[in-house]
């Protein structure tokens, strides 16, 4: 005889509908137009800063780039959240949460204009940077959420993957480790239906990629990705009941990959534009700015001023990085350890005379 | 006239190989409809289809896995690991199952598979994507390593990494993919698995080296011929089995030997081809042994790589030292 062994089912949050309408009840910090509007700025910021950096990779003066168009209300979302003293896992398309973290657009065009110093941040001394080898750092938030853990602190992790890396065993393994621990750690999986020119059926045959959470024991929520409430409010739930002891949660935030995968992919290779014209309707910017627009929290002339000042700010960004002094032919020696060893010291010295 | 680059001749190879042997099977990321990152499947989802050339979901350690289980049933997958550093991953696959499976079952199960990807540095990729990973395969016991730095070369090993049968780990050098054109006949016959080339005949060094670092190795060879001195060159291609006998050879005419290679010095195959010379070859030496190799660092991001690669200038000058050696 078979009887149920468990039962599980996942939720889907949305707090703004596409077409820019409020799905009630909204959570506290959401009945401050002011916070919504300061959302509403950080997601314009990132686009332009997205917009400059393909725009700098396509004159040669960056390396290849991963544009977080269309995803801002994921980046923006989880950066609204986190706490200073928290810490960020990255993958490679988190820029939105980075600026918000403070990370600075100078930084970032540094790594990507292939340069070691833009992952050294002034502002979040204990964020990881940038992860490209896809879910390998998931163990990394385990072992760091760990830490503080063993610690005693009130304090949480946040490691974001896109759809593809929950193939990879890395992520698999993370979440147990979260489990079994009560980990204060939250995966985000920014979903945006593609891996390259992979879609997001053929990565997986589980209805949800937030279900891959309840395998491993640990609170599942799937959000709607380009509705940058929504994304904040699964965030802050999530990061109090980490604080607060009450273990991990994976958050699947259901988004669309508006750009190529990178500035080195052509997209029209594996999917159609009439797809991508679609989910140009859904997308997090125009939603948000309806909403501000229609309850008058927002204004042509906030908005021409806000455009305004991100062309400054992503222009000096710009002027800033390129006027960046090369980095010493020694400074690949120097951090390989903390002293060079004898033989690396004769490397060097016949390197660099 | 068939013309092809070294990612052509790659995908050449591979067409061929799955026209003449229905075993033969593609897989790996976005080698489908994308035709992989750099295009080596092109075409192949559209003639052999999708029962054939597989797009697998992301998870490299499953691909090589994955491939183990095929080969093991008679297919001959030929698995695409999409970057060089996201080979490393592989490692525990191919060390503890693909390169020992017919030893543990005594020949009873075995692993003709090929575990493809591009290496190396020298064009300006993101973090993780120039890696030169060829010593850590070598190292297993059981696993066959080769590297072409032609298009003609490539052509002909891919023929044979895929007729061998136990597994072979081909490194393509992403930088010699579009490098030039050659002549590949689409009816070019396999190359053997263990011989050398050599590219180049000179009788005062012995200058040996593989992947990318072939083209480089060719140009000093040039410049050094403008100052008088003639140096062999050989493409070692097959890092193992290595044929040492052809390094031998060629040592014992000139007595210098020079050898190159992009990944870090220490613990490279550069220093087993030393080792070699060492032991069997000593006496023909009147020289030491001079290596040209990437520094024991991690490899840098873009903006310095071209500094840590080493080039045709520092081949040329450790050449002109082993040659002023009394
Ligand atoms: C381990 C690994 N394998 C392959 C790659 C090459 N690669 C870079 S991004 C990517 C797809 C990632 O898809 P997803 O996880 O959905 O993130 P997205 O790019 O969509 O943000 C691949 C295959 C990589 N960086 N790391
Ligand atoms: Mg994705």
């Amino acid at each position: 005889m078979d009887s149920v062994a468990a039962r599980f089912e996942i939720l889907r949050r949305r707090h703004l509908a596409p077409d820019g309408t409020a799905c009630g009840p909204w959570p506290a910090f959401a009945q401050d137009p002011a916070a919504l509007a300061a959302m509403y700025r950080a997601m314009v910021r990132t686009r332009a800063f997205d917009q400059k950096a393909v725009a700098l990779q396509r004159t040669g003066r960056l390396g290849t780039f991963a544009s977080s168009l269309g995803q801002e209300a994921v980046g923006v979302g989880i950066g609204a959240a986190m706490r200073a003293e928290d810490v960020l896992v990255p993958s490679f398309r988190e820029q939105g949460t980075q600026l918000l973290r403070g990370v600075t657009m100078r930084e970032l065009l540094l790594y990507w204009g292939g340069d070691e110093r833009g992952s050294d941040f002034a502002g979040p001394r204990q964020d990881f940077p940038v992860c490209v080898p896809v879910g390998s750092q998931a163990p990394h938030a385990a072992g760091i959420a760990l830490a503080m853990r063993l610690r005693g602190e009130a304090r949480a992790v946040v490691c974001v993957m896109g759809d593809g890396a929950t193939s990879k065993g890395d992520v698999a393994e993370a979440i147990d480790f979260a489990g079994v621990w009560s980990l204060p750690l939250v995966f985000v999986v920014d979903n945006n239906q593609w891996a390259i020119s992979v879609p997001r059926r053929a990565q997986t045959a589980a209805e949800t990629l937030a279900q891959k959470a309840v395998a491993g024991g640990i609170a599942a929520l799937q959000v709607d990705g380009n509705d940058v409430i929504a994304v904040r409010d699964a965030m802050e739930e999530a990061l109090a009941r980490a604080r607060s002891g009450g273990g991990a949660t994976l958050i699947e935030a259901v988004t669309y990959r508006l750009a190529d995968h990178t500035t080195a992919d052509d997209a029209r290779r594996y999917r159609d534009d009439a797809e991508v014209s679609v989910h140009w309707h859904e997308e997090p910017v125009a939603r948000l700015r309806t909403w501000l627009t229609a309850a008058g929290a927002w204004s042509k002339a906030e908005e021409d001023a806000l455009l305004a000042a991100c062309r400054e700010e992503v222009q000096q960004a710009e002027t800033d990085y390129l006027a960046t002094p090369p980095q010493a032919v020694a400074s690949v020696f120097d951090f390989t350890y903390a002293a060079l060893p004898a033989e690396l010291a004769r490397q060097k010295a016949e390197a660099v005379p | 006239m068939t013309e092809r680059t070294l990612v052509q001749a790659v995908n050449a190879a591979l067409a061929r190989a799955m026209a003449e042997d229905p075993a033969v099977l593609v897989l790996g990321e976005d080698v489908g409809t994308d035709g992989g990152v750099f295009r080596a499947t092109e075409g192949l989802l559209a003639r052999f289809g999708p029962q054939r050339v597989i797009d697998t979901p992301l998870a490299e350690a499953g691909i090589a896995g994955l491939a183990i289980g095929l080969a093991a049933q008679g297919f001959r997958p030929v698995a695409e690991i999409q970057f060089s550093g996201f080979m490393y991953a592989t490692i525990d696959q191919m060390l503890n199952h693909a390169s020992r499976l017919r030893t543990r079952s005594r020949g009873r199960i075995t692993c003709p598979m090929v575990l493809r990807a591009p290496s190396g540095g020298g064009v300006r990729a993101p973090e993780h994507h120039s890696e030169s990973p060829e010593a850590m395969f070598a190292h297993v016991p059981g696993l066959r390593v080769v590297v072409p730095s032609s298009p003609a070369r490539a052509y002909g090993l891919m023929l044979a990494a895929i007729a061998d049968p136990d597994p072979v780990v081909v490194l393509e050098p992403t930088r010699l993919y579009r490098a030039l054109r050659e002549e590949v006949p689409d009816d070019a016959p396999p190359l053997p698995l263990d011989r050398a080339f050599v590219l180049r005949e000179g009788s005062d060094a012995t200058v040996v080296a593989w992947g990318g670092m072939v083209p480089e190795a060719l140009s000093a060879a040039e410049a050094l011929a403008d100052e008088g001195i003639g140096c062999e060159v050989i493409d070692l291609a097959t890092l193992k089995p290595l044929d040492e006998a052809t390094v031998l050879a060629s040592v014992a005419r000139t007595g210098r030997l020079v050898i190159v290679q992009e990944a870090p010095l220490t613990a490279g195959l550069g220093a087993e081809v030393a080792a070699r010379v060492a032991e069997r070859g000593l006496m023909s030496l009147r020289a030491p042994v001079r290596r040209v190799a990437g520094w024991d660092t991690v490899m840098p991001l873009p903006r310095l790589e071209q500094a840590y690669l080493p080039d045709a200038g520092r081949i040329a000058a450790a050449v002109r030292e082993t040659m002023a050696f009394a």
